[in-house]
């Protein structure tokens, strides 16, 4: 699915990745821990291709094609998707405008026609089911005025409607409540497949009770530092990073 | 790869061509080019009109002369040369046509250019349309049905032809020519427009619709457009322009009045799309216009305007609220690109009891043009409970262009409560990195989203228009010309 190697980059002269290394194939669930600053929302940006990042070294394929040399919006026609950490609010544009203008340019870049009106309302009508989506959110403007919570539910809900190849989630459990969190995990198991793969950013393990990895990663310092199972985040939970960081300066 | 900073956005705006860049060629009968008691003699006789017709003219041009050309907008441009204008300009083919089927196939191509086709046209049953190509009327639809009702929509020559008493009546009634210099100049040299009139009680069972352009080179363009709503009926009122590529400055001035009596409604809607000038400044309309109504007990007059074109752009609809319980409202696009400037705004003067006002002005500002909202909210003293509600927002598209706001309040009752809200932003680097990363093109993200800012004021607009002034701010602020 993808495959990051040897990956370097900068912001305002900061070298914020310093040479990680990721592999996920399809039908697996990564899991990516990490303290703050550590990197873990840069790489999800570089990989969506955010402009500001300078890439000075390695490589990135996604589905047989070099990542880095793609646009935003190529990459999300391929099928990459980014649940925001903090989703951006559009006053004035409804999510079902905006997601019908997404849909629409993702089957115009296959060369497929746009979706029917009928169509769209009735995936509108099941997906949101999977999220339990307020309907009123589905017709409001995109992000705006909505909670915390609400938010993050309807990045799922996106994710949901784009039926992604792969998706990044960025710590898309902070702020939500216990039930939301069940939901939010509950839709992203829907969705997994054997032709789809997940890469879940977080810093709790609670997350993990719902969305159980098939690889837990600790990044540290621009890179990762340590690969395991779901017991290396019942470890981090109990024991914080201090031992990881110990571990890194010593190796 | 397709890269994205604000730099290379205003790079892209910069590079805009004007869509409807073309001239018409049809036959043009002009008179000389200057501005004197002949010329205004020769306009008023090549249009058989009455001698007080005359004279009114006459007399605002001896006024137009004691006036000097106000410069207190936030605009600079070459002022025009008043002797360098022609005055008059009517294709020869003044024949009136029964049908559409009529109509010269020029026209009919021009049309077709402008995106409304005969074709089209014919098959929007519930739209009639007067196409104004220079200064006279070329075809007019619909009418023996609005005539059924009452309704009179004519070009303003055939409304003094043929219902003198009416057009005296009112003219100059809303804005005398003493108002100020171009509405004295247009009450000088007005050669045509538009003129409604909806009896009592009636409702317009459609959107009356006047497509104006300008097309002779070098011809200033005068309108006069008079719509009258007679007590308790409703009109809605559509006013839309386009024009063709020009080297050298046209100048616009027209006047616009509207009378709503008790309990009448009226909606205009305008959607601007004058030759802006090209990217380094040159050329394009200027546009100064003054349009101005009445309200009696109960009545509302409500202003919608996009305005996406002109070079420089004076502009400020206003409702004067004289009847107790009468509502004013005025919504407004106004885009601006490469050298453009906006000085437009409203005012809205509350005379009556109880009277409402509401003011959605949105600004959206590109590449170094200059767009300014001016809008004056006066309470006079028997305006006992009147209310204003204000909102200006400005949206910048780069970094080098301005957005100004210049509200003024007078409020001479204390009973009255006025509400203003202003913010300015920029078009977030986030917000198009969140739609791209949803698969949306630049293009697409830039156009969703300043429609989204504008989408109050689009709302107003009946719905065949709106879909237009979409198109509209799409091709003012995309590369998606071609
Ligand atoms: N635009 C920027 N300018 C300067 N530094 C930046 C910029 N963006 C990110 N950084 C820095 O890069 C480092 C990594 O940030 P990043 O957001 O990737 O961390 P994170 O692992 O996602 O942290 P958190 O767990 O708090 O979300 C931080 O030190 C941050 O300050
Ligand atoms: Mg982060």
């Amino acid at each position: 699915m993808i495959e990051i190697k040897n990956l370097h980059a900068k912001i305002e002269g900061k070298e914020i990745l310093k040479g990680l290394n990721l592999k996920v194939n399809a039908g697996e669930v990564h899991a990516i821990m990490g303290p703050n600053g550590a990197g873990k929302s840069t790489l999800a940006s570089i990989l969506a291709g955010r402009e500001e990042y300078e890439i000075t070294e390695g490589e990135v394929t996604f589905e047989g094609s070099d990542l880095l040399e793609l646009s935003t919006e190529e990459r999300a026609h391929l099928g990459l998707f980014l649940a925001f950490q903090y989703p951006v609010e559009i006053p004035g544009v409804s999510n079902v405008n905006f997601l019908r203008t997404a849909i629409n340019e993702i089957r115009d870049a296959k060369g497929e026609d746009p979706i029917s009106a009928k169509d769209f309302m009735a995936m509108v009508r099941e997906k949101s089911k999977i999220v339990e989506l307020d309907s009123s959110l589905a017709s409001r403007s995109v992000n705006e005025g909505f909670s915390g919570g609400e938010k993050k539910r309807n990045e799922i809900f996106q994710m949901a409607m784009l039926n992604p190849k792969l998706a990044v989630l960025d710590e898309t459990d902070s702020g939500l409540d216990i039930d939301a969190l069940r939901i939010v995990a509950k839709g992203v198991n829907t969705l997994k497949s054997a032709n789809n793969a997940t890469i879940v950013i977080t810093h709790y393990q609670r997350l993990l009770d719902y969305i159980v990895p098939d690889f837990v990663h600790v990044l540290y310092d621009g890179r990762i530092v340590k690969t395991g199972n779901k017991e290396l985040a019942l470890k981090l939970e109990e024991k914080g990073y201090d031992w990881i960081k110990e571990e890194t300066q010593v190796g | 790869m397709a890269q994205y900073t604000e730099n290379e956005l205003a790079k892209d705006l910069d590079k805009q061509d004007y869509k409807f860049g073309f001239v018409t060629d049809v036959e043009t009968d002009k008179i000389p080019e200057g501005l004197n008691e002949d010329i205004i003699r020769l306009i008023s006789s090549k249009k058989n009109e009455p001698s007080w017709l005359l004279e009114y003219r006459l007399k605002s041009f001896e006024i137009w002369k004691s006036m000097a050309e106000p410069n207190w907008a936030h605009v600079r441009y070459k002022k025009p040369d008043f002797q360098k204008i022609i005055y008059y300009a009517a294709p020869t083919q003044t024949k009136k046509y029964e049908s559409w089927d009529d109509v010269d196939p020029e026209m009919k191509e021009t049309m077709a250019k402008l995106g409304i086709s005969l074709e089209e046209q014919k098959k929007l049953t519930g739209v009639a349309v007067d196409f104004v190509m220079d200064s006279v009327s070329v075809a007019t639809s619909f009418k023996s049905k609005l005539k059924e009702l009452g309704i009179i929509f004519c070009s303003f020559s055939e409304a003094v032809q043929e219902y003198p008493e009416l057009v005296k009546e009112h003219m100059g009634t809303v804005v005398p020519n003493t108002d100020n210099f171009y509405a004295a100049l247009n009450s000088a040299v007005f050669t045509d427009g538009s003129f409604c009139y909806i009896p009592k009680g009636v409702r317009c069972p459609m959107e009356l619709s006047t497509y104006f352009r300008i097309n002779a080179g070098g011809t200033g363009q005068f309108e006069r457009t008079l719509v009258i709503a007679d007590e308790g009926s409703y009109v809605s009122y559509l006013e839309g322009c386009t024009a063709p590529q020009r080297d050298e400055n046209q100048l616009h001035a027209a006047v616009v009045e509207l009378k709503a009596m008790n309990d009448a409604e009226i909606k205009y809607s305008t959607v601007q799309n004058w030759y802006p000038g090209d990217e380094n400044g040159l050329g394009g309309i200027f546009n100064f216009v003054t349009k101005r109504g009445i309200c009696e007990t109960n009545a509302k007059i409500s202003w919608t305007q996009v305005e996406t074109g002109s070079a420089v752009t004076w502009k400020y609809p206003s409702c004067i609220l004289k009847g107790d319980g009468s509502i004013g409202e005025f919504y407004s696009v106004a885009v601006t690109n490469n050298y453009q400037q906006a000085d437009t705004g409203t005012k809205m003067i509350h005379l009556g009891k109880r009277t409402k006002s509401t003011i959605i002005s949105k600004g959206i500002s590109a590449g170094n043009s200059e767009n300014s909202y001016r809008g004056l909210v006066q309470i006079q003293k028997n305006a006992h409970g009147a209310r204003n509600f204000s909102q200006c927002d400005s949206l910048l598209m780069t970094d080098h262009c301005g957005a100004h706001t210049f509200p003024y309040i007078e409020c001479k009752n204390p009973s009255a409560q006025i509400e203003h809200e202003a913010t300015t932003s920029k078009i977030g680097e986030d917000q198009l990195f969140y739609c791209k990363q949803r698969g949306i093109s630049e293009e697409k993200a830039i156009s969703l989203i300043v429609n989204g800012y504008c989408k109050e004021v689009l709302n107003q607009l009946p719905m065949e228009f709106a879909v237009e002034a979409q198109k509209l701010l799409a091709i003012s602020l995309e590369g998606s010309v071609g």
